[in-house]
């Protein structure tokens, strides 16, 4: 019986860690397919990832909105909703926020950051909103409509910086925001910085850690999650719940918008949200829904991303990363494969206990 | 012209007619591969990444082997493919068949990206290639108004005319069929009276896998002759919001991607007639967006899944 509860115990760490093993093994015989070698690709991309300080760099920025975008996601699936919708919300967020930076002049800079931020947040809120009131009235599922929300943030976004808000010549791109609207860098290594957005971004990941463990809201929201009729029965509204749900997840992709647009580009121009939001399901997934996982599975992630830049200077085309990615979520929506093997491995070697996990 | 003339001139004219069946088609294909996996109980909200990479591959093997009917059978392949490994997980490891059918997409997206430079030299876009031929009939193409609509019009739209009529024959009026309805409405009864549910299941979901990869097929290899990697822009979703406006029936499903079709053409007949400048036609693009949202907003909870879609099914 020891063995079964220690088991018990490590499945949640052990399900993510060999979904991405397996998934980087998988990749690796792709990556031969095409006639490279794995071993060097994945050299390569540890440098691009972890090889040097402006790699560290690279991949600190990455992290921030991945973090965040990680965080909203998790925070949905732990309320029993799918907000697959990060994407627009982020794009949402980014557009609230230069809005408000746009306009911040000489307002210092403790006024102009808040204030900017909390734009983004509400942004992506309201964004997600849409979707979580749909849900609740009618019971449109918030798949569809995140998606559709995704796209109509997409072309909205792209109207703005042609039309509206558009500026220069060449690519299409809003005015950059006002300098106290800019979160100041953390550290500067050589020519590049990494914007103190991390820190904003870890915060809200205690803040969410602490939201679902110690909160009475928290409490509501995973019974929801859990067990929808149950938790109506008793005595919790689940159309409630589920509005607030969308509206924090929605909140968090928005403050990711925002600290991209405040910290790295300071500015939006169409489609600068670049597949975040999708890799906030990937992050939410590994790191189990757990806001402390996510900030793990968030730096994997990044460093996936960072370290793919390097690798296509050896020929090997980014999208293997989302090819990766891929194969985790499929392993991890599957996690009973995994969890079958894992109880196979351990009655191999201890045939007298019997593994209570069987299919 | 203003708006008013601009909407009044494509509702007479005979190419938005056109433009509203050509726009639909994927949808219909996709649409009803939706009925099918989802009456047998299986969600495959994966549409979307099925028809891109029936699209991707349909030009990939036509490119290489210079063939649009390899092109065509490869391209039917690679999307069972992904729905039997969408089935495999669902119905043989009762995976969460959201987060599995988002794997899909993902994996579909990343393997197209990753495959472009490799197969076409470039990413982006590929090469043109031949195109699958019109259908030229000279008795429709006489007649006046009808004959410009229907007189030369892609292959793809007879195709979607049998699939339309098959598969409401093979769901409401054969054995099969009826196997289909019970597992996705009681799979513990149609088990019990002897109901091979995972045999069901996988046949729908690969009808699923069959049909979403025609869609993004005729989009590449059916209109354009060529292979755009944003492609198919959505359309996996919008189908999936017509088999709900559709209430889970081809023939629904035909008439509610009809309405995405025409709001679709509409659009385009816009962007050519008004001269507008580029940021208008981006807030024109968002429209089938904003509508499918209504649609699926408005109509959820009017119109009735199967009983038992999304669920995991096993024997005890």
């Amino acid at each position: 019986m020891a063995t079964n509860t220690k088991n018990n115990k490590w499945m949640p760490f052990l399900v993510p860690v060999l979904a991405v093993l397996f998934s980087l093994v998988i990749a690796a015989i792709i990556i031969l397919l095409i006639g490279e070698n794995p071993i060097s690709a994945y050299i390569e991309m540890l440098k691009g990832a972890i090889g040097s300080q402006l790699s560290w760099a690279d991949n600190i920025t990455k992290m921030t909105s991945l973090l965040l975008t990680g965080l909203a996601v998790g925070f949905g699936f732990r309320a029993g909703v799918f907000n697959i919708g990060a994407e627009g919300q982020m794009a949402v967020g980014g557009i609230m926020a230069v809005f408000v930076g746009i306009n911040m002049g000489n307002v210092p800079a403790v006024i102009a950051i808040p204030l900017t931020m909390t734009a983004g947040i509400i942004g992506g809120a309201l964004w997600a909103s849409i979707a979580g009131f749909l849900k609740a009235k009618t019971g449109a599922h918030e798949v569809i409509s995140t998606i559709m929300l995704n796209w109509v943030a997409y072309h909205l976004s792209n109207y703005l910086v042609a039309g509206p808000l558009a500026v220069g010549q060449g690519v299409p791109k809003s005015p950059e925001i006002s300098e106290s609207a800019q979160l100041p860098p953390l550290i500067t290594v050589q020519a590049s910085t990494v914007p103190s957005g991390i820190i904003v971004a870890i915060v809200a990941a205690i803040i969410v850690y602490i939201i679902l463990q110690k909160t009475t809201i928290g409490y509501e929201l995973k019974a929801v999650g859990y067990n929808p009729y149950a938790a109506e029965y008793g005595g919790i509204s689940i159309s409630k719940n589920i509005v607030l749900t969308m509206a924090i997840s929605g909140g968090l992709a928005g403050l990711a918008g925002a600290v991209e647009v405040m910290g790295v580009y300071h500015r939006i121009f169409g489609a600068f949200t670049g597949d975040r939001g999708f890799d906030g399901i990937t992050i939410a997934l590994i790191g189990q829904n757990n806001p402390i996982g996510i900030i793990f599975s968030a730096f994997l992630i990044s460093s996936l991303r960072a370290g793919s830049n390097s690798m296509q200077s050896i020929g090997i085309p980014d999208d293997i990363v989302t090819i990766i990615q891929g194969i985790i979520i499929l392993f991890v929506a599957a996690d009973r494969i995994i969890k079958t093997l894992i109880v196979k491995v351990q009655k191999k070697n201890k045939p007298s206990l019997e593994g209570g996990e069987d299919k | 012209m203003s708006w008013l003339e601009a909407i009044f001139t494509s509702l007479t004219s005979p190419l938005f007619y056109k433009l509203t069946i050509l726009s639909a088609l994927p949808l219909v294909f996709a649409a009803i591969g939706g009925v099918f996996t989802e009456k047998t109980g299986v969600v495959n909200i994966a549409l979307e990444g099925i028809m891109k990479m029936g699209a991707f591959t349909s030009v990939a093997f036509t490119y290489i082997t210079g063939n649009i009917w390899i092109g065509l059978l490869s391209g039917i392949i690679s999307g069972i493919i992904l729905a039997g490994l969408h089935a495999y997980v669902s119905i043989e490891w009762s995976a969460n068949q959201i987060v599995s059918a988002t794997a899909i997409i993902i994996l579909a997206q990343g393997l197209v990206g990753f495959l472009m430079v490799p197969v076409f030299g470039q990413e982006g876009q590929s090469d043109f290639v031949s195109k699958i031929p019109n259908v030229k009939i000279d008795f429709i193409r006489d007649i006046p108004f009808i004959g410009e609509i229907f007189g030369n019009i892609s292959l793809f739209f007879y195709i979607a005319v049998v699939v339309i009529i098959a598969s409401w024959i093979l769901i409401y009026k054969t054995p099969l069929g009826l196997r289909m309805r019970s597992v996705g409405e009681n799979p513990k009864a149609a088990d019990t009276l002897g109901v091979n549910v995972k045999g069901v299941r996988y046949f729908g979901v690969i009808m699923s896998g069959v049909l979403a990869s025609l869609g993004g097929i005729y989009i590449a290899l059916g209109d354009l002759g060529q292979f755009q990697e944003e492609m198919p822009a959505g359309k996996g979703f919008i189908a999936l919001a017509a088999m709900i406006l559709g209430n889970w029936n081809p023939i629904g499903a035909m008439w509610a991607a009809l309405l995405f079709g025409a709001s679709e053409a509409m659009n385009i007949q816009l962007q050519t007639l008004l001269e507008l400048p580029s940021e208008a036609k981006a807030l024109l693009n968002l429209l089938p967006f904003v509508l499918t949202l209504i649609v699926v907003g408005g109509f959820v909870g009017k119109t009735r899944p199967p009983a038992a879609s999304g669920e995991s099914y096993e024997k005890e």
